[in-house]
């Protein structure tokens, strides 16, 4: 498997091939079509992130001690960046997650989807990721 | 003649490319862009004129003071109002109408009483509402809407009762562009002596209006929304009202007198305008209006129109669409979704393709869930808006559409 590190750069470079931002937006979208449902159990209020216009629902389970992500979006483009996030982060352990640094989002120019008016609930979503992380961490006794 | 090239010449941003060609901006309804004469007159203000208002003897001050009021003299004219002192500089609509509430709430309102207010509002118009109505032990009670986007007034004799206090709701919807039977709801309110207040922040900058005609007690809008600066708005008030409703905020220039013992307020709009106002951006607004007025409101309701049918002919065009305020009545707004795709998701699009236009709830939330929708694409237009542009952007939603199949 690969690093943290190899597979951002991996995005990078597979969306750096589109020179125009609506190829790179489709396949944004076409990840977004491939992302594994979650559990219908998981797709409540509870686990329903606030974000400022769409809907983003997000679990976590602890597989062989590494941390198992998975979420859905009401809106196409979120879902797609999410399916790039859990490419990042999935089957990582906990210790690796709770200070990762995303350094892809900005190398894609996905940056300004992040400012918190555009956040799509991303910024919080991230930030979600990183707290089952941080509760998974700390069961753990790491 | 209605020469939008002229006009579009008057607003320098309307040439600024964002990302590959022209910015085609349809978020009017959030903020209008701002003549150039607009912002010379804020920057020659600044350079060369400073000085605060109301306060000193020398040239400076006065300069500033008359065109302070002179400011207001137009508002009174553009609005119709009877009376110059009716008219308080707020910083905006959300002001204006959080003065009403608080004031109207301390003078008249109690325990029970009830407030009346229509089913499309911006939050704008219900959150002061329900903050003061919490405060006196009020009750909120809603003119409701039907699918085009109505108010539904069948009941309105019903839902205006004994213990109704106040009515409020916005002459033209910002989510939907719906026009709201004003004048006939105030009519009906004024039978029972009931005071209504007018949201026109998204009315102004579209149709003539005239605060006597309608009979509207209270009329509030926004500054920005009608090609002048930020920070800065209107709230007429019938003179009776306002005379008799407590000050919203206390400080410097709404005094008479001040001494520990007791303080006499000033005389109207004085008595409202609390501190150093935004009295540069007042002066820009005179400018904003005498400019619209130099285009002509008629001639900018009837060319605008023209723009919202045409759009709305290319819209019912495409399958994928649905559209969201189907009154007859109409200004310029036009709202709608886009079949299996968030209205995040095609704002996004639009965007990369040098189109802005809002996608969301627009702040109408009990109005997004009455469709049950996250919310809409909202392209709202104004007089410097062509038919080009238009064609642009239904071209881009055909390029988007598959996108999400
Ligand atoms: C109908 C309506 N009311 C109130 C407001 C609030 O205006 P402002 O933010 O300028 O106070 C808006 C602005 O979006 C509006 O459209």
């Amino acid at each position: 498997m690969s690093s943290i590190q190899e597979t951002q750069n991996q995005i990078v470079e597979e969306i750096n091939i589109f020179d125009d931002w609506m190829d790179k937006y489709n396949y944004i979208i076409e990840l977004a079509k491939d992302l594994p449902l979650i559990d219908a159990q998981h797709k409540t209020n509870q686990y329903l992130i606030d974000g400022c216009q769409s809907k983003v629902w997000i679990n976590a389970d602890l597989v062989d001690e590494k941390v198992h992500y998975t979420a859905d979006s009401d809106a196409i483009i979120t879902k797609g960046i999410i399916a790039l996030l859990i490419r990042v982060m999935n089957d990582r352990t906990p210790s690796e997650l709770v200070d990762i640094d995303l350094f892809f989002l900005e190398e894609i120019g996905l940056k300004e989807n992040l400012s918190p008016n555009r956040a799509n609930g991303l910024v919080a979503m991230i930030k979600q990721m990183k707290l089952y992380a941080l509760a998974f961490k700390t069961k753990l006794g790491q | 003649m209605f020469d939008v090239t002229a006009i579009r010449s008057d607003f320098p941003i309307l040439n600024r490319t964002v990302y590959k060609r022209p910015l085609v901006y349809f978020d009017n309804g959030a903020t209008t862009q701002k003549p150039k004469i607009v912002l010379d007159v804020l920057e020659k203000y600044y350079l060369e004129n400073n000085s605060n208002i109301h306060r000193a003897v020398h040239h400076l001050s006065q300069q500033c003071t008359d065109a302070y009021e002179a400011s207001r003299k137009t508002i009174q004219q553009y609005i119709g109002a009877k009376k110059v002192e009716e008219i308080v500089f707020t910083s905006g609509t959300t002001e204006s109408i959080n003065l009403v509430a608080f004031s109207f709430g301390e003078a008249f309102v109690n325990s029970g009483d009830e407030i009346l207010i229509s089913y499309l509002e911006h939050h704008s118009n219900i959150v002061p509402w329900q903050l003061m109505a919490e405060r006196k032990g009020a009750v909120i009670k809603t003119i409701p809407m039907n699918e085009k986007g109505e108010l539904v007034l069948d009941d309105l004799e019903k839902l205006l009762t004994k213990k109704t206090k106040i009515v409020t709701l916005g002459h033209v919807s910002n989510a939907l562009g719906t026009i709201n039977p004003v004048k006939q709801i105030i009519e009906k309110a004024h039978q029972k002596n009931i005071p209504v207040l007018v949201d026109g922040a998204q009315a102004v900058q579209h149709m003539k209006v005239d605060v006597q005609d309608l009979d509207a007690d209270f009329y509030v809008f926004s500054g920005h929304k009608v090609f002048g600066p930020t920070g800065i708005g209107v709230l007429y008030g019938k003179e009776e009202w306002l005379e008799n409703l407590p000050p919203y905020k206390g400080g410097g220039d709404m005094i008479k007198r001040v001494s520990f013992e007791k303080t006499t307020y000033a005389d109207l709009p004085l008595k409202f305008e609390a501190g150093t106002t935004h009295y540069i951006g007042a002066i820009g607004l005179k400018v904003a209006l005498d400019y619209v007025q130099s285009i002509g409101l008629n001639a900018i309701s009837a060319y605008e129109n023209e723009l919202r049918l045409y759009l709305e002919k290319a819209l019912n065009s495409i399958e994928e669409i649905k559209i969201y305020g189907t009154s007859e009545y109409k200004a310029a707004t036009v709202s709608f979704g886009l079949k299996g795709a968030h209205p995040s998701d095609v704002g996004t699009l639009l965007n990369r393709l040098d189109i802005a236009v809002r996608t969301g709830s627009h702040c109408t939330q009990p109005l997004m869930e009455y469709y049950g929708i996250p919310g809409t694409v909202r392209a709202s237009l104004a007089f410097y808006n062509t038919k080009e542009e238009i064609d642009y952007f239904v071209e881009s939603l055909k390029r988007v559409i598959p996108m999400f199949s």
